[in-house]
């Protein structure tokens, strides 16, 4: 199977090691030739639909100008932004006012695919539970979408916005659980990290806090700024607001792998901020020996904060 | 005393819907934008009054309130709007009006933000990360205020892990058409808004 993928500048940059080497990683191991889009330019992101609308568009445009001359037939984002991006820009610039764009789409384009959803497609999903070897048993996680991915739904065509499916589809398929919770959807706060962190500390201990109750060991996620925003923080919150919530933060492509026993996998969560391996060894759900980059152990002395000593 | 009567802009309502079309006058304030929105704890209008002040003719009020900057564009506004109001895309139309009429930003870190952002994507074609921070907290004077309050050190023990795992690039990737997206960019900022 040959698809078109569109990386974006997260995943060649904070989310390159953990969330692109593992989307790749898992791709190979499906035996799905990914083909990036050659020459892509950024989408835009927030600070282009924010100031400048026209440009959003545009930019978005231009990628999938580029796209519309591959010849596959889907194309994998697994940026949410990115994802929201290209598929605005499909819709506005075949509406009624595209006119006001120097874009012209003349020709079609592969299939937008937000990456969670493509794995949960059926065909999928055969092919990775064909590939299983260690199912991930007695995990128990909570799903967390966040908003792009989904909303608004007259632009991403999602019709389970409200209640989304594709993560829940691929952790049960590798015989793991996850816990139905209300906050699937709810926002994390995104790039006010960098300019008011503190609106973003307190949506994301609302997140933790929830997880906690509906008794979640860790929570999955398909974005890498959702990510960045629960794993990076996780100690600051922790302290800030006297709690102890220790829940690793893991793509669910590295849960694939994990699952799947792809050796490559402990290189990736070596990458995140907070501890993603006590709650594997404690589920006997990672094999390898564990190391972190400087060759260090990441166990903190008598089981304390992992979070502190995972450098 | 005597209140002041509401002075109206009417033509607040047009220019905007004409850059929209949003359906502001749809609006029947039953505040489930509001309800779900997860930031009006950080707000000053919430956003179903932000829609009711520009019903108002409100210009100035609006274009100089918190609101439109501390939106983190989730878009559950929009989605769920029995109106169907395009409540996130107006918060954004707002704010693009604000900075082209020179109104200050009532959060100016944000507005810093996003400019640095752009500026990111015009260099290069795409955003590195990189350097888009180091250049932010420069610009947006918060390595003085960060400095000042010693809260440098957790950003830095961050930015240290990141860069031992080896998260930060240190270069940027330029794409090869730069000159086509700085048309873009620099087209748009002409503002043409054909009605
Ligand atoms: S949800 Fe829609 S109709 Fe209701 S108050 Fe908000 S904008 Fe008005
Ligand atoms: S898009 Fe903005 S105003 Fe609407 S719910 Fe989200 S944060 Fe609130």
């Amino acid at each position: 199977m040959k698809t078109a993928y569109f990386p974006g500048c997260s995943l060649e940059g904070t989310a390159r090691l953990d969330y692109s080497k593992s989307m790749l990683g898992v791709c190979k191991l499906l035996e799905i030739d990914v083909e990036e889009v050659p020459d892509w330019n950024c989408c835009g992101a927030t600070a282009a639909h924010c100031l400048d609308h026209q440009a959003s568009i545009d930019l978005a445009g231009r990628n999938l100008k580029i796209a519309g001359q591959m010849s596959q037939e889907d194309m994998l984002v697994p940026c949410p932004m990115c994802y929201n991006r290209l598929k605005t820009a499909a819709q506005v610039l075949k509406g009624d006012h595209k006119d006001r764009y120097q874009t012209e789409l003349d020709s079609s384009f592969p299939a937008i695919w937000d990456l969670a959803n493509f794995f949960a497609r059926d065909d999928i999903l055969e092919k990775v539970k064909a590939r299983i070897k260690r199912p991930l048993s007695d995990l128990k996680v909570v799903s967390y979408y966040g908003c792009m991915a989904s909303r608004p739904p007259e632009m991403t065509g999602s019709s389970d916005y409200e209640n989304p499916q594709s993560i829940d589809k691929v952790i049960s398929a590798l015989g793991g659980t996850t816990i139905n919770w209300p906050y699937k959807t709810d926002c994390c706060g995104a790039s006010l990290i960098l300019s008011q962190p503190d609106i973003v500390f307190q949506l994301v201990n609302k997140l933790y806090e929830m997880a906690r109750r509906v008794g979640a060991e860790a929570i999955v996620v398909s974005c890498q700024m959702c990510q960045a925003n629960l794993d990076m923080y996780q100690c600051k919150i922790e302290a800030e607001w006297g709690q102890q919530y220790s829940l690793p933060v893991y793509y669910f492509t590295e849960l694939i792998a994990l699952a799947c026993e792809l050796p490559e996998v402990g290189k990736w969560l070596t990458k995140h901020i907070s501890n993603p391996f006590p709650l594997l060894e404690e589920l006997a759900l990672y094999p390898y020996k564990i190391e972190d980059p400087r060759g260090r152990g990441v166990k903190g002395k008598n089981g304390e904060n992992m979070n502190t000593e995972f450098r | 005393m005597f209140k002041e009567s509401l002075q109206i802009d009417f033509e607040f309502i047009e220019d905007l819907e004409k850059i929209g079309p949003f359906q502001t006058g749809a609006c029947f304030q039953c505040r489930k934008c509001s309800n779900g929105c997860p930031v009006t704890f950080a707000m000053d209008l919430h956003p179903n009054e932000v829609i009711r002040m520009v019903l108002l003719g409100q210009r100035a009020a609006v274009l100089s309130c918190r609101t439109i900057w501390v939106c983190a564009s989730c878009e559950t506004c929009t989605t769920r709007c029995p109106n169907n109001i395009k409540i996130a895309e107006l918060m954004d139309c707002l704010k693009e009006m604000s900075v082209k009429e020179g109104v200050p930003s009532a959060i100016p870190e944000i507005l810093t933000l996003h400019k640095t952002f752009l500026s990111s994507i015009n260099r290069y074609g795409r955003v590195f990360e990189g350097g888009l921070l180091p250049e932010y907290f420069i610009r947006s004077k918060q390595l003085i205020s960060k400095l000042m309050t010693g809260s440098w050190r957790g950003d830095l023990t961050l930015g240290i892990k990141l860069l031992i795992k080896g998260r930060v690039s240190l270069f940027p990737k330029m794409i090869k058409g730069r000159s086509e997206v700085r048309k873009i960019l620099s087209n748009s900022k002409k503002s043409k808004i054909k009605s």
